[in-house]
């Protein structure tokens, strides 16, 4: 963490639902104030996720915005070890995988955290 | 004064509350109640039981739903629009007939049934006429696992159940309709939006997609400050009010619990989407970026400004397929070394395994309590006053799967210490259906309504 920057976890800025589409988990991503939504659409990068996720997903993601909704929508190519009644995954319907984008940690510019006030985490991650 | 025709949910799955559709049709006014039955899976187990008794194939709790509700919708005139016919909507609809008669309302009820999605017994026809039914996520032709098909069936719209309607059944009962139909077809019988009225059509589908789940949009289910809402013990279903113009207003009926708010109705909205700009139904493609929510009072969401097109030539098609069996066993083991215990007890199955010459198209192995479902992101689960391991193997041959579920008992008395859990007993072999995505073109699949008495 460089100088003049805080961390914020993305669970004290959104709340999240997740469902599946074949072998493909979902993750829709709300933000909980309207005026963090674009700070989540700037740092929740398709490619931020895919590294966030790491070896639990075999394939890519996708992400689109809904703006109106104040949400992001992810795919998660390859989440469910087959998906479906093949999987063998307690978790094999992706249910709470969105749960675990979460435990996600952000680090922004200290200015912009206490403009936009957020809940800044006090503790190093 | 301007109409509004509300829509309630009373069943989001097979196997979701009994109550809830009384709940519905006695708890306030309603015009329609929607039950939704049908998910990938069930038809596969549906078709099965139609297998063993040719009178079977539905979901027999609607039976019971209809029992429950009957006095109500009679006295109301509620209508209702149900997609519990399964695999065999004419016995269905007879074992409806057969329900009412015996409640005294004989003749009083007109049940119409919507058939054709069935394209079980015309799958050979279909292939040899050109379709190949390709997966839509491999791209494999059906013809590949044709000889393990159990059941095949097209999603269809909302045009059958709104000629049921136009012909005055007062219950109309599907196979593999949309679950999203079940809601724009009453909405549709009752203002007349044309086949391509895109935008009011898009609207009929989100309110369908916010009540399928039944009361996942009311507060079920809901993450955003879950510890707040009340008396979930008690909780009210959605129910739409809808206007001519599209848009309509989320609620619950009084003295229920639940929530209906902007986040309860936005998780329910993100919840299995694909592509939110085109989320694709038989009757049109509404894109779900459109969507404007608002709160209107209390346990009061407005959604309105939905805009959609002209919907695809194809219908979706869902086809189960027999896919091999699995089994999955866990034990437990406790503190001190709880994870390292679960850890060695792997190592040592799998060591087992291999030495049987076991093999598998899938060996999976979780340590619950500990990463099962954030893996690396959990932390290492070190010192959890217990952990969970649980594994599953899949294959295609049964005696492998078999021998699987008896390599794990004996771990209690000759594996890593402290284990306990296993009181359950072996674990069961389960035949694995899979499904299988596929598209047909509309034309190919033709529906056809029936009211009867």
């Amino acid at each position: 963490m460089s100088a003049g920057t805080v961390q914020v976890r993305l669970l004290d800025l959104a709340h999240t639902r997740s469902g599946d589409k074949g072998d493909m988990a979902n993750c829709g991503v709300i933000a909980l104030r309207a005026e963090w939504y674009p700070l989540l659409v700037r740092e929740l990068t398709a490619e931020r996720v895919r590294a966030h996720y790491g070896a639990l997903i075999a394939g890519p993601v996708d992400r689109f915005e809904l703006p109106n909704l104040i949400a992001l929508n992810f795919l998660l190519h390859g989440a469910l070890d087959g998906g479906g009644t093949l999987s063998l995954k307690t978790d094999a319907q992706g249910k709470v995988v969105s749960t675990a984008m979460l435990r996600m940690i952000l680090t922004v510019p200290a200015k912009e955290a206490a403009e936009l006030d957020l809940p800044v985490l006090t503790h190093k991650e | 004064m301007t109409k509004i025709v509300r829509v309630a949910s009373g069943q989001g799955f097979w196997g979701d509350s009994l109550d809830a559709p009384r709940q519905q049709v006695e708890g306030g006014p309603i015009d329609y109640l929607m039950l939704d039955y049908l998910a990938e899976v069930t038809m596969s187990i549906l078709q099965k039981q139609k297998e063993r008794d040719p009178a079977m194939g539905y979901a027999r709790d609607f039976i019971g739903a209809i029992e429950s509700v009957l006095p109500g919708i009679v006295e109301r005139g509620v209508k209702v629009i149900a997609n519990a016919g399964g695999v065999n909507p004419v016995a269905c609809a007879h074992a409806l007939i057969a329900a009412i008669a015996k409640a005294g309302h004989a003749g009083r009820v007109k049940v119409g049934v919507v058939t054709g999605d069935d394209l079980l017994p015309r799958i050979d026809e279909l292939i040899a006429a050109g379709h190949a039914l390709k997966h839509m996520e491999t791209g494999a032709p059906l013809s590949s696992v044709r000889n393990r098909v159990l059941s095949a069936n097209a999603y269809i719209g909302s045009k059958p159940i709104v000629e049921a309607l136009e012909q005055g059944a007062q219950i109309v009962v599907t196979g593999r309709s949309t679950d999203t139909a079940l809601t724009m077809a009453p909405l549709r019988h009752e203002f007349g939006w044309a086949a391509d009225n895109w935008n009011q059509l898009a609207a009929g589908i989100v309110a369908g997609h916010i009540l399928e789940c039944g009361a996942q949009s009311s507060g079920g289910n809901c993450l955003h400050d879950w510890w707040t809402i009340p008396d979930l013990a008690n909780i009210g279903y959605p129910i739409a009010e809808c206007q001519s113009d599209g848009s309509f207003v989320i609620t619950k009926h009084p003295n229920t619990g639940g929530r209906v708010s902007v986040p309860s109705v936005s998780e329910q909205l993100v919840y299995e989407m694909g592509d939110p700009h085109s989320y694709i139904t038989p009757d049109v493609v509404a894109d779900f970026t459109s969507i404007h929510v608002a709160q209107d009072g209390a346990n009061r969401v407005r959604v309105h400004g939905i805009t959609g097109g002209p919907a695809t030539p194809f219908l979706k098609v869902s086809i189960a397929y027999r896919a091999g069996f699995k089994a999955v066993g866990s034990l437990v083991y406790s503190w001190p070394d709880a994870m390292e215990k679960a850890e060695a007890a792997n190592r040592i199955l799998r060591e087992r395994l291999d030495r049987l010459g076991l093999k598998f198209d899938q060996i999976l192995s979780e340590f619950v309590g500990a990463n099962a479902t954030h893996g690396h992101l959990s932390g290492d689960g070190r010192d959890a006053p217990e952990v969970q391991f649980r594994i599953g193997v899949r294959g295609e041959d049964r005696a492998s799967v078999e021998r699987f579920t008896r390599e794990i008992a004996p771990l209690v008395l000759n594996g890593p210490p402290s284990v306990t859990g296993f009181a359950g007993g072996r674990p069961k072999v389960e035949e694995v259906i899979a499904y299988w995505p596929a598209l047909i073109d509309k034309q190919v699949v033709t529906t056809q309504v029936e009211v009867m008495s």
